[in-house]
């Protein structure tokens, strides 16, 4: 561990998730600073490093895949199960509970998604404490640019942070609703499913891109039953 | 953002609600219960735990601090042996000790205590800021360009300035503290308020003065973050000056950079 790995440490504190190629250029970066060897192609055992100073603390950067995009990320994640933890998240009790519903609404929807309009609805179940409408609409904003979900059109999904830093949680409490990717195997929100019923597998968005470039007659990988979604292009 | 409903669902959530909103608010009673343990006192409560005890505690205490530190707030003895050491508060030292320990050797952080009497901690960059772009770059703080003027001005004019030198000259730069800046807000607020509470400024009343006046200084985090020949070295340029012409000024940038500045040079080489 030298300095170049806690200026690296450094940004990524603050900005909790960073893409593959800005980790790539601010590794080589943080070499050039401070004069330490740069092998290009070497940013995973670089970040090893880092991470077994972090391990003590509850503390990681891992690398994790975009559901919109298929693009690599990087994110400095928590495991921490602590009160302190908990308490300086920033978030108080109902807003947890908030953020908790969202998730409950996304990860039980299809495609992944939960409207504005259900939130807000769920914000009247909470039990801790009742969030006014303007106060349930400026935390989800809060949310948003704290980087824990994503807004497009007043739907929300889990943002890549979200899903690279609480994968482990997810799979444990939504074990009945949330499907593994048949391509990455990875856990899959938002993504594409099988209709037939006997089958109903789901594949991310990028995961179909790639796996039926160029098939004419798309099938689905586990059933052989007609894909009859739209193959997105990336 | 994992834990919180596994920990909502625990019984520790009761004792948990009544500190309700994310960051209790400060309380001044408790600090007066807590005596610094001796060292004796924290050897025999170290040989009481296991070392897994301590590691825990120390890396609370580290994301405690991490967390706090992103709004520059000091932190008070208090609010960490009520929050996060409490029943290890016989071990304190020791954790303080290992919590600095782990901000220099992983993050490139010193933690200082800048009040000793109020026990106030805050963490200052140990690496040298970068000129020209990084890569992937902090969010820039444009607040930061407006402190700097400000303690340029106070440090040229030999550490002490009447807030109406300060007013006017940030109205030369357009900057007018009556008005509501569109970058800043309310910029007498920023810097009477926020830059004071970081413990950039001080900002304090000169007695007996009617009307009421205030004058500023160096607050204690500028003089550990802040680099007086860097000012000078900008200021030079600026001006297209040798810095060196500012005789006084250059003496004590060079002064205390020996003494008090305890970033950079030469602790990159660790």
């Amino acid at each position: 561990m030298n300095d170049s790995h806690r200026r690296f440490l450094q940004t990524m504190m603050y900005n909790a998730i960073v893409d593959e190629k800005g980790a790539r250029s601010l590794y080589r970066h943080c070499c050039e600073i401070h004069n330490t060897q740069h092998t290009p192609g070497h940013l995973d055992k670089f970040i090893d490093t880092i991470n077994s100073q972090l391990q003590p603390l509850f503390m990681q950067i891992r690398k994790g895949t975009s559901e919109d995009t298929g693009d690599q990320f990087y994110a400095l994640v928590n495991m921490a199960v602590t009160d302190v933890t908990r308490m300086s998240s920033g978030y108080a009790d109902n807003e947890l509970e908030l953020f908790v519903k969202t998730m409950d609404l996304i990860v039980g929807s299809e495609n992944g998604t939960a409207s504005s309009t259900d939130i807000l609805n769920s914000a009247d179940t909470l039990t801790t404490k009742k969030l006014k409408k303007s106060e349930t609409q400026h935390l989800l904003s809060r949310l948003v640019q704290d980087k824990w979900l994503n807004e497009k059109g007043g739907e929300y999904t889990l943002s890549t942070r979200c899903i690279i830093e609480m994968e482990p949680y997810i799979s444990t409490m939504y074990q009945d609703q949330v499907k593994v990717c048949q391509i990455c195997h990875s856990i899959a929100i938002q993504g594409q499913i099988c209709e037939n019923p006997m089958c109903g597998i789901k594949i991310h968005n990028p995961c179909v891109a790639r796996y039926f470039k160029g098939r004419p007659e798309p099938q689905c990988p586990a059933c052989n039953d007609f894909w009859p979604h739209e193959i997105p292009e990336i | 953002m994992t834990q919180r409903k596994r920990l909502s669902n625990t019984p520790s959530s009761s004792q948990a609600k009544r500190q309700s909103g994310a960051f209790p608010a400060q309380d001044d009673d408790d600090d007066v219960t807590f005596t610094q343990p001796s060292s004796t006192q924290v050897q025999r409560g170290l040989e009481k735990l296991t070392p897994a005890q301590v590691d825990q505690k120390t890396a609370e205490v580290v994301q405690f601090f991490l967390v706090k530190a992103q709004k520059k707030i000091p932190i008070r003895r208090a609010d960490i042996v009520k929050h996060v050491v409490k029943e290890y508060k016989n071990i304190y030292p020791e954790i303080i000790k290992r919590a600095t320990q782990t901000f220099d050797k992983v993050f490139g952080l010193k933690l200082v205590e800048i009040d000793t009497k109020n026990h106030l901690y805050i963490l200052v960059n140990k690496l040298d800021p970068v000129e020209g772009d990084s890569p992937i770059s902090a969010p820039a703080n444009p607040k930061m360009g407006l402190l700097f003027q400000i303690l340029s001005v106070v440090f040229m004019k030999g550490g002490v300035v009447r807030e109406n030198v300060i007013w006017n000259t940030l109205k030369k730069l357009r900057v007018d503290p009556g008005e509501k800046h569109e970058e800043f807000g309310d910029v007498k607020k920023v810097v009477t308020e926020e830059f004071v509470r970081q413990k950039y400024l001080e900002y304090v009343r000169i007695p007996h003065t009617e009307p009421v006046e205030y004058e500023f200084r160096w607050g204690q985090r500028a003089e550990i973050e802040v680099s007086k020949p860097k000012i000078l070295e900008f200021l030079g340029e600026l001006h297209e000056v040798d810095p060196k012409s500012w005789s006084q000024q250059y003496r004590e940038a060079h002064a205390s950079q020996n003494s008090s500045q305890p970033s950079s040079s030469s602790s990159s080489q660790r």
